[in-house]
């Protein structure tokens, strides 16, 4: 790898440990990787952020290097175990909050932004078509390659935070044009029918892999293109599609394509994929969470209108609709409307909060938080898979 | 290199020799260990408590075997990138395996193994490696060499 004699200089530690170690992790993955260089990138969004994921141990390695290492370029945070005003209120214990709050001070000290949401393109920190990035939340990653057309890798929470460090990030993978081409075409023909997004990235995500799909017979909005991308890079590794006349690259990922793998998704297989998303009857449920990824200012007003008019359901289940503090902020009336069914969350989820301490059945219409909350070691839920319309059904009438 | 019988053919004596297979290197260091092979992508996240260092994702068809100080066969990682924290915590809770092989890795698996200091090597091809073989991960060489453990053919 071809290092420049600033970057010589950082790795051998002419600018501190607190430089070193993250240039010596981007290095190291360059030349697994087979990068020429180093590229800048714009910013950096960092995951592993709630004690749940990183534990004891990530708590540590934290403030070790908090001690050491500031970021260098615009740096946003994933979302945490807790909304940070309302945690009691969740259910989550103070011990957890005290780790929780050490970890957000950790990151501040190194100077990145306290923005706690996995959506940060939708509260001002948008890339440009062509920016070269270091995003580490999988369903982030694939949105800002995807739909914006910027550049990123899945970095690992570590290696986004080393990039964070130096400004810049090993040049390989999805920072390369050839590697953003089409690999496999999907053509779903849903029968006119509404598209469950969710179905759809789950069956996707787990047929093809780590490959580049290019979809046909769609057209999602950015908010389904949220929902598509989240699913496909939790039940499998992927974190760049195209969809046909609607994304920015999608013309040129065909390019040059020949004999690409083709895989047809009918209705059927749609409706498949959601029966077996669902593992627990719809009637005891403890939690219906809507919010992953976080909710946009457009999909909370929605939940509003669904509800306006209606009542809680005497004995339903408890409802948390997670967004981002942004997107809060600026949604005051629906919020009010929702919260006389349950909490508007900020700063966290239902898959990096303690959830299994708190619930042990959770409805959701998300199909990447239907991969994770059934995982024993994580979530250990049961889990409804429903539309939005179908969930608020279960909290009212 | 010499040419070796297909897999699962016993009559083979030649099979019974240490199987040398060349990768590439992920993150130093050499160790060895008792292969345990997993039959799916595994995410960290979810499929590995580092608790206690077991297998919670069935399906890996390895469901709730620990993989402390095993040799992880695994073909490639996905899911959450917070897996790179998974893997530092197994590590520090000593319930980590001692060395990764992977047919292909992934920046996350790679990212935990190096922080972590765990040998890997990836380019394998894992069809090679039985649970319960005996494994040497040379991640300073890139090479993996694989001894037939008793559960074999």
């Amino acid at each position: 790898m071809h290092l420049s004699k600033e970057e010589e200089a950082i790795l051998v530690g002419e600018a501190g440990e607190g430089r070193r170690w993250a240039m010596e992790l981007l290095v190291a993955l360059g030349d697994i990787f087979g990068a020429e260089d180093l590229v800048p990138i714009r910013s950096a969004q960092l995951a592993g952020v709630s004690y749940k994921t990183i534990g004891e141990a990530g708590l540590r390695w934290l403030q070790d290097v908090s001690r050491i290492s500031v970021v260098s370029v615009p740096s946003m945070l994933n979302p945490t175990g807790m909304d940070s005003h309302r945690w009691e209120e969740m259910g989550v214990d103070r011990a957890f909050a005290q780790k929780q709050r050490s970890i957000l001070r950790a990151y501040n000290r190194m100077g990145v932004e306290l923005t706690c949401t996995c959506t940060p393109y939708l509260i001002g920190h948008l890339p440009a078509f062509g920016d070269h990035l270091a995003w580490s939340e999988s369903s982030a990653v694939c949105y800002a390659n995807s739909v914006l057309g910027a550049r990123t890798n899945r970095e690992g929470g570590p290696s986004a935070l080393a990039a964070a460090i130096i400004g810049k990030t090993a040049r390989y993978g999805l920072h390369l044009d050839e590697n953003r081409k089409a690999t496999a075409v999907v053509e779903v023909d849903a029968g006119g029918k509404h598209v469950d997004w969710g179905s759809l990235g789950v069956l996707v995500g787990k047929e093809l892999g780590t490959s580049v799909p290019y979809f046909k017979g769609i057209a999602p909005m950015p908010d389904d293109m949220k929902a598509l991308g989240a699913a496909m890079a939790a039940s499998g590794a992927i974190a760049l599609y195209h969809v046909e006349d609607v994304t920015p690259e999608a013309q040129a990922a065909l390019e040059g394509a020949t004999h690409l793998q083709t895989i047809h998704i009918d209705q059927t297989a749609l409706s498949e994929v959601r029966e077996g998303l669902t593992g627990a009857i719809p009637d005891r449920v403890d939690l219906v969470a809507l919010g992953c990824p976080h909710l946009s200012l457009e999909e909370v007003e929605d939940i509003a209108s669904r509800l306006r008019g209606k009542d809680p359901r005497p004995d339903g289940p408890q409802l948390w609709v997670c967004t981002s503090r942004e997107v809060k902020k600026r949604a005051k009336e629906a919020v009010k409307e929702i919260e006389r069914f349950g909490k508007v969350l900020t700063d966290t989820c239902m898959v990096v909060a303690p959830v299994e301490r708190i619930a042990t059945t959770t409805a959701t219409n998300s199909g990447k938080a239907a991969c994770y909350l059934p995982m024993q070691a994580f979530c250990s839920q049961r889990v409804v898979y429903g539309s939005t319309a179908e969930l608020l059904d279960l909290v009212a009438e | 290199m010499r040419a070796l019988p297909p897999d699962g053919d016993s009559i083979a004596a030649p099979a019974r020799g240490p199987l040398r297979l060349p990768g590439r290197t992920i993150s130093r260091g050499v160790a060895t260990g008792e292969a345990l092979v997993l039959e799916a992508p595994l995410s960290f996240l979810g499929g590995i408590d580092p608790a206690t260092g077991r297998v919670k994702d069935r399906a890996t068809g390895a469901f709730n075997k620990t993989v402390r100080g095993r040799v992880l066969v695994f073909p490639t990682g996905k899911g959450s990138t917070v897996g790179s924290y998974v893997i530092y915590q197994l590590k520090v809770n000593g319930k980590g395996p001692v060395a990764i092989v992977n047919e292909t890795t992934e920046t996350i698996v790679a990212t935990g193994a190096i922080l972590a200091k765990i040998p890997l090597v990836d380019r394998i091809d894992i069809g090679r490696i039985r649970t319960g073989d005996r494994v040497t991960v040379d991640g300073d060489a890139g090479e993996v060499v694989v001894v037939r453990g008793k559960g074999g053919d």
